[in-house]
């Protein structure tokens, strides 16, 4: 494979395109299968072929706004459509090249307004399992480019130039690990892939490996010739059977066109990667659990350094990164570091995705570029909270992060603005809750999934979440004082500070940011024995007036 | 002496047990193929018992702690054998704003059983997940493996009251 080759392949596959006067994209993504978008597609293409329209029907991945699915596109008119069923098949194509269907107007509001589309920038607009309509779209551009006409070292410069920082949660900047690596010497080095996406309420992962993964398979591949890799692995929860699918169709046509394998487009490199399925185990997103865990071990976390970077897998260096951190890099090598840097803010680059999930009007995954306000992302696109109910709080890092308030909307999105007002950027999950919520509740969910998740390995986050869970429950129930709230917060203290890794330290987050800005529901808990929201069942407890004690 | 001289036979004439086999012998019997067969096992026979995960760590020369270890460690294995139907509410934080406590409830009400169990007459198996990722659609439920999305506990009553009709 050389450039012209790679230009031959994309021409014909626009060849193919232009046989067509139109093109129905149907997606094909988790959320929209479950509503049987699989069955839409068969009957807009059986409905398509009585037509006599030149009309292509082609199966995507995620178009973004789950909330309005399954969902269809139409090109070249940029129509889409929501709610769109079988029955509908008919009106569909009637409508190509005609008035579109009033009726599956998904309403989209400002939903695309305001996005940049970097990562997903192929999502919903080619088959994920045909490598060539990825090529046609400027797939593999990159990876030849680098091979051919730049060192490791000017890819790694290209990528620290571009300020990419570490898409999974920690935000540690790519260019930084990738050049620790590429310095440490050894004769054997492996990349691999996080996509053991364990926070619950994130799924840009699976969506970007359901709908474009040739993309992470480029970016590991450059990223393996960049610190000398030979081997890769993807790591993927098998609770997404159809990623998981995906992937390995990919794979094997990233292979048969000679993009992994020996002697990679005509040069000395050689790349292969494998997938390895997780188990279900959230610590597994804990790189050296995820390591232990490729090697077929328990997924128990061990203290760095060393780090992975000098000693990972078999105790050889070891590049991690996660799904969207290796699907930036295709881009920024095609279109440089300074292009990408150009985007976001001072010190957080690019965009990021979230998914935008809750109490929200539109849920889906939405593509912004860094320094993107709260407010914008969660009134201006996803169109602000449902059934006339008040916005209360969003949930973002997963377990790990917090819950931040109305007076936070204004806070511009980034890896350090998030970390000081109490909760952090994790891997993009925007949990929106609205006034019926019970913040107190919320911090038990979390805390009652960390203790549940603890690998039990030390001490700290094994017995102290459970103490933790306990004492919140005895709050949710009406049973508390003063004293245990006092506990709790001593407890966030030191299960924060002495836990191994990041599972345990960041196991108090949720508490202390409901602590910080919702504190008066705790007292009202405690206090009145009143849940603001509720949601609480506080009627077993009687409050000894006489005493100061409580019974529950 | 020739290496798989050491392996041990197969524990029956079952044909699912080639599947087992195969997976190893593509990871040419290397230890850390470990959770990888176990995948297999899982999915050829829906659980993992104990013979199966004797056969499994003789045949990949793993300490038998070490293989009953990680069965356990992980939350996808499952030791016990599921019903004819499957149910699994999932309880990540998306479907939990959305009231996924309530389906739960719900659904142990109906069943007569906790989360992780299966109903006396086997018939279905009830658990909970920690997310599918399928978020946009929350509350999410898994009927016998297919998703369904933005579900209604009274949408969950009926399947589940058609399953233990029967």
């Amino acid at each position: 494979m050389n450039v012209e080759e790679l230009h031959e392949i994309a021409a014909a596959a626009v060849e193919e395109r232009e046989k067509f006067d139109y093109e129905i994209n149907v997606c094909m993504g988790t959320g929209c299968l479950s509503q049987h978008s699989d069955k839409v597609k068969a009957a807009i293409e059986k409905e398509a072929e009585g037509s006599g329209k030149k009309c292509h029907v082609r199966r995507t991945g995620c178009m973004g706004l789950c909330a309005a699915g399954p969902l269809v596109l139409m090109e070249p008119s940029e129509k889409r459509y929501g709610h769109v069923h079988e029955a509908d098949a008919k009106d569909v194509v009637a409508s190509l090249g005609g008035e579109p269907v009033a009726r599956l107007d998904p309403h989209l509001g400002g939903y695309f307004d305001g996005q940049t589309h970097v990562v997903l920038e192929n999502s919903g607009h080619i088959d994920p399992e045909k490598i060539d309509e990825y090529i046609a779209r400027g797939g593999y551009e990159a990876l030849l480019k680098a091979l051919t006409d730049m060192s490791p070292a000017s890819v790694i410069e290209q990528i620290a130039k571009a300020g990419l920082r570490g898409r999974g949660g920690g935000g540690y900047p790519t260019g930084l690990k990738w050049d620790t690596v590429a310095k440490v010497k050894g004769t054997q080095k492996y990349v691999i892939c996080n996509g053991d996406e364990g926070d619950p309420g994130a799924f840009m992962d699976r969506s970007v490996l359901e709908s474009d993964p040739q993309r992470v398979i480029e970016g590991m591949a450059i990223a393996a010739y960049a610190i000398g890799a030979t081997k890769g692995f993807i790591y993927v929860r098998a609770e997404y059977p159809l990623a998981v699918q995906r992937l390995t169709v990919a794979l094997r046509e990233a292979r048969r066109r000679g993009f992994l394998g020996n002697g990679i487009c005509e040069t000395t490199f050689n790349f292969d990667i494998d997938i390895r399925l997780g188990a279900g185990a959230f610590v597994c997103g804990e790189e050296t659990a995820l390591i232990a865990s490729i090697e077929g071990k328990r997924g128990t976390p061990r203290p760095r350094p060393p780090y992975p970077a000098v000693s990972g897998l078999w105790g050889d260096p070891t590049l991690i990164n996660n799904v969207e951190t290796f699907a930036n890099v295709a881009p920024i090598i095609r279109h440089g570091g300074e292009w990408f840097a150009a985007m976001g803010t001072a010190r957080s680059k690019g965009t990021k995705v979230f998914a935008l999930t809750g109490k929200i009007q539109r849920t889906g995954l939405v593509e912004v570029p860094m320094g993107m306000t709260l407010r914008q992302i969660i009134f201006g696109i996803g169109g602000g909270v449902p059934d006339g109910r008040k916005f209360k709080a969003v949930q973002t890092g997963g377990p790990s992060g917090g819950c931040l308030p109305e007076e936070h909307l204004d806070l511009s999105i980034s890896y350090d603005a998030l970390i000081s007002a109490g909760s952090m950027m994790g891997s993009g999950g925007m949990i929106v809750m609205d006034d019926t919520s019970c913040m107190v509740s919320v911090a038990r969910f979390f805390m009652e999934f960390c203790m549940t998740e603890s690998c039990g390995k030390c001490v700290p986050c094994r017995a102290g979440t459970v103490q933790m869970f306990e004492l919140l429950t005895k709050i949710t129930k009406g049973g508390a004082t003063h004293r245990d709230l006092d506990r709790l917060t001593e407890l966030c203290e030191v299960v924060g500070a002495t836990s191994l890794c990041g599972l345990g330290q960041t196991a108090p987050n949720p508490v202390l940011s409901t602590l910080r800005y919702f504190k008066h529901e705790y007292l009202a808990h405690i206090e009145e024995k009143r849940c603001p929201a509720g949601v609480c069942d506080l009627s077993g407890a009687t409050v000894d007036a006489a005493r100061g004690e409580v019974h529950a | 002496m020739p290496l798989y001289a050491e392996r041990p036979p197969l524990p029956s004439e079952d044909k699912r047990w080639r599947i087992v086999n195969g997976t190893m012998r593509k990871h040419g019997y290397s230890r850390n193929a470990l959770i990888e067969t176990l995948h297999t096992v899982q999915s050829s026979f829906g659980f993992l018992d104990e013979p199966s995960i004797r056969f499994v760590a003789k045949s990949l020369r793993v300490p038998l702690s070490q293989a009953y270890g990680v069965v356990t460690f992980y939350h996808f294995f499952s030791l016990k054998p599921p019903g004819k139907h499957t149910c699994t509410i999932c309880t990540g934080t998306a479907c939990y704003i959305k009231g996924s406590e309530k389906l739960v409830a719900q659904a142990e009400k109906l069943l007569h059983i906790h989360p992780g169990m299966t109903t006396p007459d086997g018939e279905v198996s009830l658990t909970t997940a920690r997310c599918v990722g399928a978020c946009g659609r929350a509350p999410v439920v898994l009927l016998d493996g297919e998703l369904s999305g933005q579900i209604e506990a009274a949408e969950l009553t009926q399947q589940l009251e058609r399953w233990t009709m029967q």
